[in-house]
């Protein structure tokens, strides 16, 4: 080393490597929990047909510019509950998907197609809420969400 | 190793930098006038050329570096300059596969890895490689590693991690349960941009030590802590980003707990900043120095507004705005670009003394330049956030365009402070990518 005015200091290597393996292990086992744990309350089963509204969804990028429970890009508005929004739904989306107005790209999908699309926002919708306006805050700062079905219904 | 090598993925960074500041800007005019374009790059391709060329800038020069501090700084004999060769090949040739992919419209993947999925696999491949390369050269080599060593060798297997994580969703396990499958994806993220940090992060302490020519920075225990709690964030704060999706709620919780450790990290900046008002430290006039002097106050000022982001309470109106975007453009424009710049400076001044000094005018323009325009851009997308955060909560909420209308002066401002940045960064930049590309053309 250059002109060190100190002497260099030694570097407890042992103790750092412990406190890593055991942050790695806890990792792990978190991780393995984090995969398998069922989710916080009963959600719809994911059907072929929305499974392939997934794929189309993206395919097409339509995260680039919307959002599901306000993740992804925000030219357009969050789509999670779309279907189930008052004077909106299915016939709505469809309308909206190959008109090609404003930003959205005109896009050139069969009515099959459209079906998946739609299954898929329909399942999305029922795993919960965003925004979820009914949420509770507490002084903690936390934020209890309001739950879409819970299992002991 | 090929001395070319590292310059070589500086080189090709600093184009992308370049390259993707421009396609931001373009993308910022799409925002504000959805026609400008749209036939031939809608937003949902021109978006992601910009995020994967700000990607590509961190990671690429922020590898370069490793292997030439690893190298020419410490001494040490590469463990294969074939593997590196290899690697850095196969960098270019799927990054030209990526922008192709989004450029045709081929795409298929998650956000921001949108590209068409099975190009995850040459960028898996490229960083396995880089890990055994790093670690063959380095294991038996260096007895009591300094925290960069190990920051870059986290840095190098988490990025490996996410990779794998990131592709989950292509088992039914992952995909059939839309909750689940967004919070593995979300997980997968935390180690993306800790991986990232932490190269980032390692090089800044490195450039520290360097400059400073004091080793020490690198091995007190504080140095170390920081580590540790960095990697702890990583590895289980990553859920403040999902606090609205009704995931294991425990998950949430501990997220929660995590992140409030950051705290730490403001008030230890804090008392450094009181204790070095009172000892008169000598000013460094050397340009990544000030560099890194500089990205110290955008440290502070993105922490800050992390750690109260990812209270869950005021999380809940600034999730899902602008506010968010002002957080991941904050940090990776106002803090990983001046670290990554101060670093390729560094490099220049390594390879020529007196480079530096002769580019020291037009640095300093430029650097200014960009710290001005940052502010307001920063402020424009966190104003425009906080009207989006109330809008959220409206009965206007299902009429988009009322939300559109009320942000529009705030996106202009956006759109005027992004060119300032991009100009900025040029005006740095540009000098630089000349340099290294003459010296990659030398003989
Ligand atoms: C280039 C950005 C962009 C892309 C890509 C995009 N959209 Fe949109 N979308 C918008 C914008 C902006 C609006 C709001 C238009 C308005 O209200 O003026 C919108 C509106 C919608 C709406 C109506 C929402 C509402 O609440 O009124 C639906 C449904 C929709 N998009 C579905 C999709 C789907 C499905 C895809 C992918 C196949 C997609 N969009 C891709 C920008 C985009």
């Amino acid at each position: 080393m250059e002109n060190q005015d100190r002497p260099i200091l030694e570097v407890n290597t042992n103790l750092y490597r412990t406190i890593l393996l055991v942050l790695v292990a806890v990792f792990l086992c978190y991780t393995y929990v984090v995969y398998t744990t069922k989710t916080e309350t009963d959600i719809p089963q994911m059907t072929e047909e929305a499974l392939r509204g997934q794929i189309l969804w993206q395919e097409n990028n339509c995260t680039a510019c919307h959002q599901f429970y306000g993740l992804g890009g925000y030219l357009g508005p969050d789509l999670t509950n779309i279907i189930s929004t008052e004077n909106k739904g299915p016939q709505y989306v469809k309308a909206f998907l190959n008109s090609g107005i404003k930003v959205m790209p005109k896009f050139n999908f069969s009515e099959a197609e459209m079906e998946e699309i739609v299954a898929f926002l329909t399942y999305v919708d029922g795993t919960g809420y965003f925004p979820n306006k009914q949420a509770r805050l507490k002084n903690t700062g936390w934020v209890e969400l309001k739950y879409k079905k819970t299992r002991n219904e | 190793m090929n001395k070319k090598i590292p310059i070589a993925f500086v080189v090709a960074a600093l184009c992308v930098l370049i390259g993707g500041a421009l396609v931001g800007v373009l993308a910022a005019i799409q925002y504000l006038e959805p026609t400008f374009l749209k036939e031939t790059l809608p937003f949902n391709r021109l978006r992601e050329i910009h995020v994967t060329s700000a990607i590509s800038w961190i990671v690429l020069s922020a590898t370069g570096g490793v292997y030439f501090y690893i190298t020419k700084e410490l001494g040490h004999q590469i463990f294969s300059g074939k593997l590196a060769v290899f690697h850095l090949i196969l960098f270019i040739l799927t990054g030209l596969g990526i922008y192709i992919s989004i450029f045709t419209g081929n795409m298929g993947g998650r956000e921001y890895l949108t590209f068409l999925p099975v190009l995850m696999i040459p960028i898996l491949l490229g960083w396995i490689v880089f890990g055994v390369n790093y670690f063959k050269t380095l294991l038996a080599n260096v007895k009591g590693w300094p925290v960069y060593l190990w920051m870059w060798g986290t840095g190098i297997v988490f990025m490996v991690f996410h990779l794998c994580e990131a592709n989950l969703w292509i088992f039914d396990h992952f995909r059939m349960n839309f909750v689940r499958d967004l919070t593995v994806q979300w997980k997968s993220y935390g180690s993306f941009t800790g991986s990232w940090n932490m190269l980032v992060y390692g090089t800044a302490i490195f450039l520290m030590a360097r400059i400073k020519k004091d080793e020490n920075v690198a091995r007190t225990k504080i140095a170390f802590f920081f580590y540790f709690l960095g990697l702890t964030n990583l590895m289980f704060g990553w859920a403040h980003h999902i606090y609205p999706v009704p995931s294991q709620a425990w998950i949430r919780y501990l997220a929660y707990a995590i992140s409030m450790t950051e705290w730490l990290v403001l008030g230890y900046m804090l008392t450094n900043w009181i204790k070095s008002l009172s000892a008169k430290e000598k000013k460094e006039n050397f340009f990544p120095y000030r560099l890194l002097v500089i990205t110290d106050i955008w440290v502070f000022g993105n922490v800050l507004m992390a750690v109260l982001i990812s209270i869950p309470a005021i999380n809940h109106y600034s999730h899902g705005s602008h506010i968010t975007v002002a957080h991941s453009m904050g940090t990776t424009i106002g803090i990983n670009t001046p670290i990554l710049l101060a670093s390729a400076t560094f490099m220049c001044s390594c390879i020529n003394e007196m480079i530096l000094e002769k580019m020291q005018k037009t640095l300093s323009y430029g650097l200014a330049l960009f710290n001005i325009s940052l502010i307001v851009f920063l402020a424009s997308l966190i104003i425009a956030g906080s009207i989006k955060g109330q809008w959220m909560y409206s009965e206007n909420s299902a009429f988009y365009s009322v939300l559109t209308e009320q942000i529009k002066p705030y996106i202009r401002y956006f759109l005027f402070a992004g060119i300032g940045v991009f100009v900025g960064v040029t005006i740095v930049a540009a000098p630089v990518l000349k340099f290294m590309t003459a010296k990659l053309r030398e003989a």
